[in-house]
């Protein structure tokens, strides 16, 4: 089932003042599609996500599922699958109880719900748990048992709201796989909340960008990395993150540190503009007759590529480059390099180029 | 309204020892359970450390639990072994089971018992399921919580005294008593609810001693369920709400579950006043505890305290045995229903 929210708002009212956690925002969300809410701590995913559930009320704004305004609905009401960042398990019920509870919830018959507990456990590898109580099991085992939960009573929507935070880095991503493929095995429409840029960019069939409750941008996990509207979306996507170098315009050229970066910009900015340009580690190739001269502050390995950290002529700050770990490069040494991408960005952080 | 002013004192007491001891027990009970696991190993190294300042700091307490606590139990237990023993001059005389027969054999005994098991299992339950139901009501509503919280805390913090003459006027036996102008009003004649200067039926003395034990200990209870209720995650509420769960099903299952701790506790100790209950039936009906010839409404405690005075005010000197032996009983009784509660407690506690 198709989600769109329009407009949606939530204006928390503190005592301390109001907090505007959502801002206007507007997403469609296709029938089928694992969509990524992807931003920093804080930025109002979970109010999003809560709003979507019916558990917060929105300030301002619509929910669509389907043809349906659903935003006036109690949660009962919206037939969504919820799994919450701590699971929210009933701690004195077994896997199989918890499984259940939605159905017996819907007076289901209790051999039809045993039967259909049993088939999510199986989609989500827990079969051989179901006896067992959630303090028993581990938090990957937890985890696939919200899941199952949430499943289990084949709503049109599912919810996770960061899932995989409380797991280790290893079973993170073998669990993300698996949230993958259960998706697309059950074609649920489904919003997946996190703060892990990598995470939503691996999972996602698109991603959504937010920051301070607006959404920045939307799009492709691939597409949005590679075009990034404005300065925020370049910066949070990507590890290592990609470097700023400050710049500014001199009449028509935009120059950086002791270095002309462009002779002619065609760019809205007259002379004396602030300036970013923004370079991916990646963008950096060595190259004996590059434009630029740096010098190699230290070198790193990590696995299959070797990092540089290097500075510009005439700059103090250190910026980062990703190289084959094949490129002999040495520390403290002066090389030549070249840009083979880059991103313009202006003083408010909006891309130009 | 005179006599049960006179009679009101026990109760008084009662309630502040139970305010006292309050705050020391929820503390014990709950971080006992916790700190256990924990730190066992710490424990013994500080033991082998501070075991003779620990030794030290007890004693006083040690001394006066062996002297006060202790050797009555002991004494007690032997003295009911020994029907001819003589109050005056410790003299014990011959072994035997003459004193559990007498008090087996008492109808006043039975009928005692029979009022206490009436209290156990009537009172206490009720007591605690009207308790949580008022607990989940006040946690449920959003505007003016704490107002409500405070109305029915009043009575705990309020003085024993003023709570026993609020509840005279309302049980009044007299015309103007609160319930009696209401019956009248609907031209049903007065009930003699409580008092010492007329015969009490029995349906009306049992629904007064069950009221007066369910209001005696709501506050408290309140005050513990809530303490638990507001200890629960939030999340488990809204996981049953997304899944559309019938509210007394999110209440059977989800919030009596995980109140169990507490619910156990409560149990606990509301099964054990139950047993001793005494000093209530004694500011309602009277020392006589009934009208006077055959104490309709007297209860374990109260038949021990019979032979016990009859005792001391000059009465048959062996007749301490037999009040011994009642105690025993008594003691069994309590012992088999907290053995109860721990093997239940293990099969349906989740902590
Ligand atoms: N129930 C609430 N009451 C008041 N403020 C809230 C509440 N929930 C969230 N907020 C505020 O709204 C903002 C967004 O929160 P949240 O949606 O939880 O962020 P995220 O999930 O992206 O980390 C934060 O500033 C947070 O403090
Ligand atoms: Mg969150």
């Amino acid at each position: 089932m198709e989600v769109k929210l329009i407009n949606l708002t939530k204006v928390f009212s503190k005592k301390e003042g109001d907090v505007c956690a959502v801002d206007h925002i507007n997403i469609t969300i296709p029938t089928g599609k694992l969509v990524g809410l992807l931003g920093p701590s804080g930025c109002g995913k979970s109010t999003t996500l809560y709003m979507i559930a019916g558990l917060h009320r929105p300030t301002e704004g619509e929910i669509y599922f389907g043809e349906n305004e659903v935003s006036k609905f109690p949660p009962e009401k919206r037939g969504i699958g919820l799994v919450f960042q701590n699971y929210a398990l009933y701690p004195h019920l077994t896997v199989r109880q918890n499984i259940m509870f939605p159905l017996e919830n819907k007076k289901m018959p209790k051999q039809e719900a045993a039967e259909k507990a049993e088939e999510y456990a199986n989609l989500v590898g827990i079969g051989d748990l179901m006896d067992r109580k959630p303090s028993q099991l581990s938090g990957g085992q937890q985890q696939r048992v919200a899941i199952a939960r949430a499943l289990v009573k084949e709503p049109e929507v599912l919810l996770l709201d960061e899932p995989l935070s409380n797991l280790d880095a290893r079973l993170r991503l073998q669990t993300r796989e698996e949230i993958k493929r259960i998706q697309k095995e059950t074609g649920v429409t489904t919003i997946f909340v996190t703060h892990d840029q990598e995470e939503a960019m691996s999972i996602s069939d698109e991603i959504v960008v937010m920051n301070f409750g607006v959404v920045h941008q939307i799009g492709k996990p691939q597409d949005v990395y590679n075009e990034p509207i404005d300065m925020f979306v370049a910066k949070f996507l990507g590890t290592p993150p990609i470097n700023i170098i400050p710049a500014h315009m001199e009449k028509d050229k935009i120059c950086f540190f002791d270095e002309t970066f462009k002779e002619k910009a065609d760019i809205d900015a007259k002379d004396g503009d602030e300036l970013s340009i923004g370079i991916r580690p990646e963008f950096v190739q060595v190259d004996e007759k590059g434009k630029y001269q740096i010098h190699v502050e230290m070198v790193e390995y990590i696995g299959r590529d070797k990092s540089i950290i290097f500075k510009f002529k005439g700059g103090e700050q250190t910026f980062k480059a990703i190289v084959p770990s094949t490129l002999e490069v040495l520390p403290d040494t002066d090389i030549r390099i070249n840009f083979t991408r880059f991103f313009i960005f202006d003083s408010e952080g909006k891309r130009l180029i | 309204m005179s006599e049960f002013n006179k009679t009101e004192m026990p109760t008084e007491i009662d309630n502040e020892v139970e305010k006292e001891n309050f705050f020391i027990k929820i503390k014990n009970f709950f971080v006992s359970k916790v700190s256990n696991k924990k730190s066992q190993k710490n424990q013994m190294l500080e033991w082998k450390k501070d075991g003779w300042k620990a030794i030290v700091s007890l004693a006083p307490a040690l001394l006066i639990l062996l002297v006060f606590t202790f050797y009555p139990i002991i004494k007690t237990f032997i003295v009911s072994f020994f029907p001819s023993y003589n109050y005056q001059t410790d003299a014990f005389g011959q072994f035997g089971f003459d004193s559990y027969a007498t008090v087996l054999q008492d109808t006043t005994f039975w009928r005692a018992m029979g009022n206490t098991a009436l209290m156990v299992i009537v009172s206490v339950p009720l007591s605690i399921i009207i308790a949580l139901l008022i607990t989940v009501l006040l946690n449920s509503i959003k505007r003016l919580q704490g107002v409500y919280q405070v109305i029915f805390f009043l009575p705990y913090v309020t003085n024993g005294i003023a709570f026993g003459l609020v509840f005279a006027t309302i049980f009044s036996p007299m015309d103007y008593g609160l319930i009696n102008s209401l019956l009248n009003l609907v031209g049903i004649s007065s009930v003699h609810w409580t008092g010492t200067a007329y015969t009490i039926p029995y349906w009306a003395g049992i629904f007064v001693i069950t009221v007066y034990a369910i209001w005696n200990g709501l506050a408290f209870k309140i005050l513990v369920f809530l303490s638990g209720l507001q200890g629960i995650d939030k999340q488990y509420y809204q996981a049953a709400q997304v899944d559309a769960t019938p509210k007394w099903r999110v209440f059977t299952k989800i919030t009596v579950p995980l109140l169990s701790p507490m619910i156990l506790y409560i149990t606990i100790t509301s099964l054990i006043g139950a047993f001793k209950s005494y000093s209530s039936i004694v500011a309602l009906f009277g020392e006589d505890m009934g009208n006077g010839l055959d104490e309709t409404f007297i209860t374990a405690v109260g038949y021990i305290y019979k032979y016990f005075n009859s005792v001391t005010s000059g009465g048959n000197a062996e007749l301490l045995s037999v009040a011994s032996a009642a105690a025993l009983i008594l003691f069994v009784f309590i012992m088999i229903i907290t053995l109860f509660q721990m093997w239940a407690n293990k099969r349906k506690v989740h902590y």
